[in-house]
């Protein structure tokens, strides 16, 4: 017998039950999966204006924000470049590329990071109050490693995409979506590590700095 | 790693003398502890979630056979491999055959306890594939060539110090101490391994039946290179660590982080299902899951069943003032702390583990911070029976037990031992009423004084008042 046999065969010997697996625990399973019961939440996260709430959630993550229409989207980035003093020189996702950016003075280049970008443009999928956190979902033009690799990480959320819990995101992914696309990234933040003497440290493999444009 | 655990006392009494250890562990117990206190104070119905989490933790593990098929026949629609090993030994041999079958020179790896328990990194090597650990902790403690001593903080036990000098010898550049410019170094060093690695090996934190899902939960944003940029991804798990839906995770996802390190959420949460689709630019071409078992379904069914809803979150450890005073190193395996007190003695054998259920006060701290409701000490406590009938504590132990319940059992010798002892126990606590050592027992008033009792026993008290009234 295989390992795979001997394993749920022990797993069913031990719990007293006999034979292979039952088509009707297999229906059984299958009908607990699809209620999809939600837990208990945190009141906090019921109760809140959600925009609110994820605003006061990224601070406390030191995700920086600034609120836009979409046309100044390009403009934002050149400030926030400036004031950060890092080069106006991003790779993104293709669904902003048609932004005004050579007016910003942004080179803008519609493709997936690699280890000399040292800024990522992203746009997400939805971004969740409770905790605030994004939601990128891969897909050809949607490079995960945009909000990887470089060192600054800047993301447009739309505020109607705004969601209270990462159980509406859920919800959203499937009846948008359907299927999960290979990666769901949930991204909180710039990247840390308190590895060495519990010292926390922002930036470890991941960015320095979460930039959210809010439109 | 290998079973060092038989030697708990020997390795314990070494680390209380630790100066270096000793200031390490100090320094941290308290950032985990006050930290996971405000998180979860913040949260007013934490324990109506924590019922929740628990309840559907047993759930899955009640049809655990069913909940494991369905997770397969989902990652394997998506186009991920679904591998079973029965032992740690199949399951290093299934990974080292996928690397050798795709030419794989080099691998990155996210932490992985299961990857440790293993010695996936050993067998790697021995077939000429380099492993690099990419989590900070786990890459300090590869260059120091150590296991780690927490699961969720694998260098706990180091000082920046100490990590000075290995990164010195390792990158060859200057002597730094200042922690974030150590750790941009870090950062540095493992840059070009996560573009230059031919596979991605990854642990789970949890896998989801309903979608076929392995995820990973990390600060660091390293698990999400080690599954996105090489062209194999391999996810190393134990059976128990699937839950039923995307829901399911939501809800766990609230008591982890917190429970771990006193954060609302990790940074980065990467849910992996299945390759790379047609047309993505990033992604891996082939994705293989190893469902490990090693020992897990020894747990199936029994009266110890509860210990597989543990989420690996280490909070048992860090509220346990065993482990804070004695590091993880001196419980001899990769689980230390109450969680390791009952699951390496399953899973190696009691024989081979005997002092960890007995390495505890009992204060019952690790089960009220479980966020999964685990109750540690009961288990322990069982493991103890199972060590008393199966005659494996020593006599010095034994002896006094049997002649303690013998006594125990028998009210009027009862009465008159203990009215004996309180006596002589007064006398011997002398002016300072301590009692500085016991003749036969001297290793228990080694570091510490017993105070003396006061004279009369509680009996005694008790039929002296009755009789006044
Ligand atoms: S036993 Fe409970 S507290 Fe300990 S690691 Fe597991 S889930 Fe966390």
């Amino acid at each position: 017998m295989s390992a795979r046999e001997n394993i749920l065969a022990r797993i069913r010997r031990q719990q007293g039950r006999s034979g292979p697996t039952t088509a009707e625990e297999m229906a059984l399973v299958r009908a607990n999966i699809r209620e999809h019961g939600v837990g208990p939440k945190p009141l906090a996260a019921q109760a809140e204006d959600s925009l609110e709430l994820f605003k006061r959630e990224c601070q406390r993550l030191l995700t920086t924000f600034a609120e836009v229409d979409e046309a100044t989207v390009p403009h934002e980035v050149a400030r926030y470049c400036a004031e950060a003093n890092i080069a106006k020189s991003l790779a993104g996702w293709r669904e902003y590329s048609h932004l005004h950016w050579p007016a910003a003075g942004i080179d803008y280049a519609a493709r997936a990071a690699n280890k000399d970008d040292t800024v990522g443009f992203t746009g997400c999928f939805c971004a969740i109050a409770e905790t605030g956190t994004l939601l990128l979902l891969s897909s050809p033009d949607q490079p995960k490693l945009n909000a990887l690799l470089p060192e600054t990480h800047i993301c447009v959320v739309p505020k109607a995409r705004i969601v209270p819990t990462m159980e509406d995101a859920f919800a959203l992914v499937r009846t948008e979506v359907g299927e999960p696309p290979r990666s769901m990234f949930f991204v909180s933040g710039p990247s840390r590590t308190a590895d060495i003497e519990q010292t926390i440290v922002i930036g470890a493999h991941g960015p320095y700095r979460v930039h959210v444009i809010l439109i | 790693m290998q079973v060092q655990s038989m030697h708990f006392k020997r390795n314990a009494s070494a680390k209380l003398n630790d100066a270096v250890l000793q200031r390490n562990m100090q320094k941290a117990k308290g950032k985990f502890v006050d930290g996971r206190a405000k998180a979860v104070s913040e949260v007013e119905n934490w324990e109506a979630i924590r019922t929740h989490a628990a309840a559907l933790r047993d759930q899955c593990l009640a049809n655990l056979d069913a909940y494991l098929l369905e997770f397969e026949a989902n990652a394997t629609r998506h186009g991920a491999v679904v591998h079973w090993a029965e032992t740690a030994a199949e399951a290093c041999d299934i990974i080292v055959k996928i690397a050798k079958e795709n030419g794989v020179a080099k691998a990155t790896k996210s932490k992985s306890m299961v990857s440790e328990e293993v010695n996936l990194n050993e067998r790697l090597e021995a077939a000429g594939i380099q492993p690099i650990e990419t989590d900070l902790g786990e890459y300090i403690l590869q260059l120091a060539g150590e296991p780690p001593s927490h699961i969720v903080a694998p260098a706990v036990h180091k000082s920046k110090e100490q990590v000075a000098d290995l990164f010195v010898a390792a990158h060859g550049k200057p002597r730094l101490t200042d922690i974030p410019a150590m750790t941009r170094e870090a950062r540095d060093a493992l840059r070009d391994h996560f573009l230059t690695a031919d596979m991605g090996i990854s642990g789970a934190n949890f896998i989801i039946a309903e979608t076929g899902t392995t995820l990973t939960v990390t600060n660091e944003g390293n698990a999400d290179m080690v599954t996105t940029v090489p062209r194999i991804h391999c996810v190393i798990t134990g059976v128990e660590k699937v839950i039923p839906t995307l829901e399911d995770f939501a809800t766990l996802i609230r008591l982890l982080p917190r429970s771990a390190v006193g954060q609302t959420i990790a940074n980065y949460l990467t849910l992996t299902t299945g390759t790379k689709m047609p047309g993505d630019q990033d992604g891996p071409e082939q994705m293989h899951i190893v469902l490990v078992d090693a020992g897990r379904t020894k747990f199936v069914g029994t009266d110890m069943q509860d210990m597989l809803r543990c989420i690996r979150c280490g909070a048992c450890m860090n509220h346990c003032p065993v482990y804070q005073n004695v590091g993880g190193h001196a419980y001899g395996w990769v689980y230390p702390g109450p969680m390791g007190s009952i699951l390496t003695p399953t899973y190696v054998g009691i024989e081979n583990a005997g002092d960890l259920p007995n390495a505890a006060t009992f204060c019952g701290e690790c089960q009220v911070v479980c966020p999964v409701k685990i109750p540690l000490p009961d288990l322990m406590r069982k493991l103890r029976e199972r060590q008393h009938d199966m005659r494996l504590r020593p006599w010095s132990e034994r002896i006094p037990m049997a002649m303690w319940a013998f006594a125990a059992k028998r009210a009027g010798l009862y009465a008159f031992l203990s009215k004996w002892g309180a006596r002589v126990g007064s006398w011997l606590g002398g002016r300072d009423r301590l009692i500085h050592s016991l003749p036969g027992i001297d290793g228990w008033t080694q570091g510490r004084d017993m105070p003396a009792p006061e004279g009369r026993t509680f009996r005694e008290l008790y039929v002296q008042r009755r009789d006044k009234q």
